[in-house]
Formats: structure tokens, C-alpha cells, sequence
């Protein structure tokens, strides 16, 4: 066997391993897909968007709970999203010197690798317990813990990317520091900012644990923040380990619209990036 | 350096030392720039050139180990010894980068952000201000009717002729060109040499150059530096023709560098 053949071998070896771990994970990945959109379309009716999570054995749907997860998915998006930017460009453009923006980052990259569950009981501990009840401002403020890090990475990272040669620029006619962060840096780094705030945004919308301590749920229509909340995670949560099958189809619905959701924003995502990608 | 002397100095650089961290870049530096005058430097990569360009406005203040230890005078007053307020100093003294940085604004953003930092005009001002602008940039014609499109949609040699746009609109005193057409083709290059000849009616101007034949087309000075010292410093045409050192003769002919 000469070299050349040899490559071609070693080639078609790692390329097939390649495919076959591809083939593996989406196997499993169509496969839970299928699942869900096989029950979820079922599942689906006119009902799950216009009443409420019902007792068991009689009909209803999920409003209650679509209108908390919007309620509280975006008061934790509008709280941790200021912080979030804020936080990096300061990690990004002062970050260079001293131990503040080091430690600063540490601590970050901890928070967006903890377990959420690990947050939902922190709020507990200094929202819930003190205030004595559940509430929707409890879940938010959870979620709003989720959304600062990946916030803070992502800016910092967007704004790491602007070369520095516009920084330069920019002060070279004159211009304040925060006026070249405000009206230049963060201005060519805002399709990469706002990509970050949505995937904070479809992060959050499925997360069960920190709701869980926080907001709990609520059987009855309610969007009163400082009250218990019903939210679709806690909602499939509950009914899917429930034994009654209509609760069961209703956790199915509800699985669907997430994924839906979840599946917009991303689409947004990359119809925002393609068009920064086109201008440049 | 007769001429020289007859000149009157815009910006004199006394006893400079500049230092990157523990490096040693710029070694008591002694020049003196006239006005209205294009003054060029030129050498070997890494010889300073660029480091002595950014000391004249203070650039190496947006990096905390960057260091230059002197005196750098501007119609006669320090520049560098920390009591200039850096905004006002860069209204006056304009740069132009090796790579045209065009801001991810509209044309016409482009050449008001600047005004706008040191100016309030009311619409029509700056209107007229853009206008003149582009127009001493000699960019006018090609972007008029699309001032409202994004710089980034223009070719790279527009892209620095808006740059200078940029610079000029700011009135300055001087302009520092930092290699502005090294990353050109031939054609853009020439359109912003004969700007350059066109803007020392009005303007000091200052330029780093790597490309020997360029300085000798468009300076009427030149500084030779090497290893971070300034070796030669006279009018363009003794440079080239009778250099007084050995090592700028070597290496204008090509024979080292």
C-alpha cells in the first residue's frame, strides 16, 4: 500500500466514525422529536389556548399557564438582560487590568454551568421563605439568574470580536470612552448581543427546577406577579406524573408549544445573524 | 535643512523615549515637523515608525503599559505630559489607520459622528459639512447619492478616502496617516497621494509609509528611523539623492530593509 492509499484509508475510516456518531445522535434526537410532535399534535386543540389547567377528568387547557411562562420568561429576560450587558462590556472594554474582571468572569462562568435547581433554591431561600409565599416575581427573578451569565458571556465575547482598530478610531477623533463603547463598539456587536438575549430567552422558556421553589403554579387564571404562577414547565411537570390520561395529553401540548417556541427563537437567531454576516 | 529652518515648526518632538511594557521602542527622539508641510517616515518593520506617529495623539493612552517619556509640543505646549485633555488635542490632530475602519454607520454618520463630538450644528450646517468634507476627500461624486447607505458598502479605497472625510470634517491641524495605502491597489493608491498633495495647502500632515517610492513622491520631508532611533531627518530630495548616513543610503538603494 503506497502513501497516498494509505490516506485514503485513514480518510474513509474517520469519515465513516464521523457519520456513525452523527447517525447516533440524531437518531435519538428524531426520535424523542417524533414523539412529541406524533402526542403534541394529538394533543392539540383549540382549548389548550383558551382555558385553564382543569381538575382531573374534566376538559380544559392551558392559558393560565402559556400567559405565566410569558409573564415570567420575560420579566427575567427585561431584569437580567440590563445586568447581562452592562456586566460584559464592562468585562469586555475595562477588563483588561487589575483582579475585579478576572474574579468577575470566574464567578460567571460558575453561575452559567449551575445546576438551575441549585438557583431555584437559592431564591427560595432569600425570596420565598422571607415573603412566605409563592410568587411570580420569585420565578423571575430565578429565571433572570439564568439569563445574567449566558448575557454576560455572550456580550463580552461579541464585543471581544469588534477590532480594535474601530476602538482606535473612534478615540482618534476625539471621542470619550463611553461614547465609543456606546456609539461604536456596542453598535457593531448588537446582532451578536441580541443573538445571546435569545438564547438566554429560549433557555429559560423550559426550565422547570427553579420554578418549581419559586412561582410553583396556580390551577386558576392568574397574572398577579406576586402570587403563585402557573408556567408550562411546572404544568407538564405535574401532569406528566400524574396517572389520568387527559392531564397526560394536556403535558403533551404544552411539551409542543415550548418546543415551538423554542424552535422560533432560534430560527430568529440565525435569520439575525445571516443578515450581520451579509452586511460585513 | 536650511528650508527646514525657514519653516515654521507645528510639532516638535524634544528628548522622546517610548516604552511598550520593559521595551525600549523610541530612543530619545529629536524632530521637527513644519507646517503645511508633508513630512514622511519611513524605515524597517518594527523600527518605531508607527509607535512615533501614535505618540503625536496620544494613542498609546488607551493601552495602561504603554509609556512615553519627553516632550511632544503642539504649537509649542506638552502634549504628553498628562494635562492635555486628549479629546480636544485629537479634534486638532486627526489619524488616518493602515486599515480603513469605516463605522458600522451610514455614510453620513461616518463623517458627523466626529463633528458632532466637538460641534453643534443644526441640519443644515452639517449638511454642508459632509458635503465639503467628501468633497476635500475627493469622494463626493461616488458616494452623493447614497449617503445614507452603510460605509461598509463601499470598496476598500472609498472606504479610506471616507476615513480621511472623517478626519478632515473635524478640522484638524494635522493629519497622521498611518501607512493609509498599504492595503490599496495601485489605483486607489494614487487617488489618495494626490489628496495628500492636495491637503498640505491646509494641513500638516504626517505619514508612515512603507513603500520608499511613495514617501519620495509625496513628502517634503523625511525621517529615517531604525531600531528606535531616528537616524536621518532632512528635506525629501537630499534624503534620496545625498543621504549624509551611510546606513539611510543603504537602505533607500534596497540594499538592506
Amino acid at each position: 500500500m503506497n502513501l497516498y492509499q494509505k490516506r485514503r484509508l485513514i480518510n474513509g475510516i474517520n469519515l465513516t466514525l464521523s457519520m456513525v456518531a452523527m447517525g447516533f445522535g440524531l437518531f435519538w434526537l428524531g426520535w424523542i422529536l417524533w414523539t412529541l410532535l406524533d402526542q403534541g399534535f394529538s394533543s392539540v386543540s383549540l382549548n389548550v389556548f383558551t382555558k385553564m389547567t382543569p381538575p382531573p377528568g374534566s376538559s380544559g387547557g392551558l392559558l393560565n399557564a402559556i400567559a405565566g411562562s410569558l409573564a415570567m420568561t420575560l420579566a427575567g429576560v427585561v431584569v437580567g438582560t440590563p445586568v447581562g450587558i452592562l456586566a460584559g462590556t464592562y468585562l469586555a472594554e475595562f477588563g483588561q487590568k487589575g483582579w475585579l474582571a478576572p474574579v468577575t468572569r470566574f464567578i460567571n462562568d460558575i453561575l452559567l454551568s449551575a445546576p438551575s435547581i441549585v438557583i431555584g433554591l437559592f431564591v427560595y431561600e432569600i425570596y420565598v421563605a422571607s415573603t412566605h409565599h409563592f410568587s411570580g416575581w420569585a420565578g423571575a427573578i430565578a429565571l433572570a439568574l439564568i439569563v445574567v451569565p449566558v448575557v454576560v458571556r455572550t456580550t463580552e465575547n461579541m464585543l471581544k470580536l469588534v477590532p480594535n482598530g474601530l476602538r482606535e478610531a473612534a478615540a482618534a477623533l476625539g471621542a470619550p470612552h463611553w461614547k465609543v463603547i456606546v456609539l461604536i463598539t456596542l453598535r457593531a456587536s448588537k446582532a451578536g448581543i441580541v443573538t445571546g438575549i435569545l438564547l438566554a430567552l429560549s433557555r429559560i422558556s423550559g426550565e422547570t427546577a427553579p420554578l418549581l421553589f419559586t412561582a410553583l403554579n396556580n390551577s386558576f387564571w392568574s397574572i398577579d406577579m406576586n402570587a403563585p404562577m402557573a408556567n408550562l414547565p411546572v404544568v407538564i411537570f405535574q401532569f406528566a406524573m400524574s396517572p389520568y390520561d387527559d392531564w397526560h395529553k394536556l403535558a403533551w401540548a404544552g411539551a409542543l408549544l415550548i418546543t415551538f417556541g423554542v424552535l422560533g427563537l432560534n430560527i430568529l437567531t440565525r435569520i439575525i445573524f445571516r443578515s450581520k454576516t451579509t452586511l460585513h | 535643512m536650511d528650508a527646514q529652518k525657514s519653516l515654521k515648526t507645528k510639532i516638535e518632538v524634544r528628548n522622546l523615549n517610548f516604552y511598550y511594557g520593559k521595551y525600549h521602542a523610541l530612543r530619545s527622539i529629536n524632530l521637527s515637523i513644519p507646517e503645511k508641510r508633508v513630512t514622511a517616515f519611513i524605515g524597517p518593520s518594527g523600527c518605531g515608525k508607527s509607535t512615533l506617529l501614535r505618540t503625536m495623539n496620544c494613542m498609546y493612552s488607551l493601552y495602561p503599559n504603554q509609556k512615553a517619556v519627553g516632550e511632544i509640543l503642539l504649537d509649542d505646549e506638552n502634549i504628553i505630559d498628562g494635562k492635555r485633555d486628549l479629546n480636544s488635542l485629537r479634534a486638532k490632530i486627526g489619524m488616518v489607520f493602515q486599515k480603513p475602519t469605516p463605522f458600522p454607520m451610514s455614510i453620513y454618520d461616518n463623517i458627523s459622528f466626529g463633528v458632532k463630538l466637538h460641534e453643534k450644528l443644526n441640519r443644515g450646517d452639517m449638511d454642508d459639512r459632509v458635503e465639503w468634507a467628501l468633497k476635500k476627500a475627493a469622494l463626493w461624486e461616488e458616494v452623493k447619492d447614497k449617503l445614507r447607505q452603510s460605509g461598509d458598502s463601499l470598496s476598500g479605497g472609498q472606504q479610506q478616502r471616507l476615513c480621511i472625510a472623517r478626519g478632515i470634517a473635524v478640522k484638524p491641524e494635522v493629519i497622521l496617516l498611518d501607512e493609509p495605502a498599504s492595503a490599496l491597489d495601485p489605483i486607489s493608491t494614487a487617488r489618495i497621494e494626490e489628496l495628500i498633495t492636495e491637503l498640505k495647502e491646509d494641513y500638516t500632515i504626517v505619514i508612515v509609509t512603507h513603500n520608499m517610492q511613495q514617501a519620495a513622491r509625496v513628502s517634503d520631508f523625511t525621517a529615517y528611523l531604525y531600531l528606535g532611533e531616528l537616524i536621518e531627518f532632512g528635506e525629501t530630495t537630499s534624503i534620496f539623492t545625498t543621504p549624509k548616513q551611510k546606513a539611510t543610503e543603504d537602505y533607500i538603494t534596497g540594499r538592506f530593509g
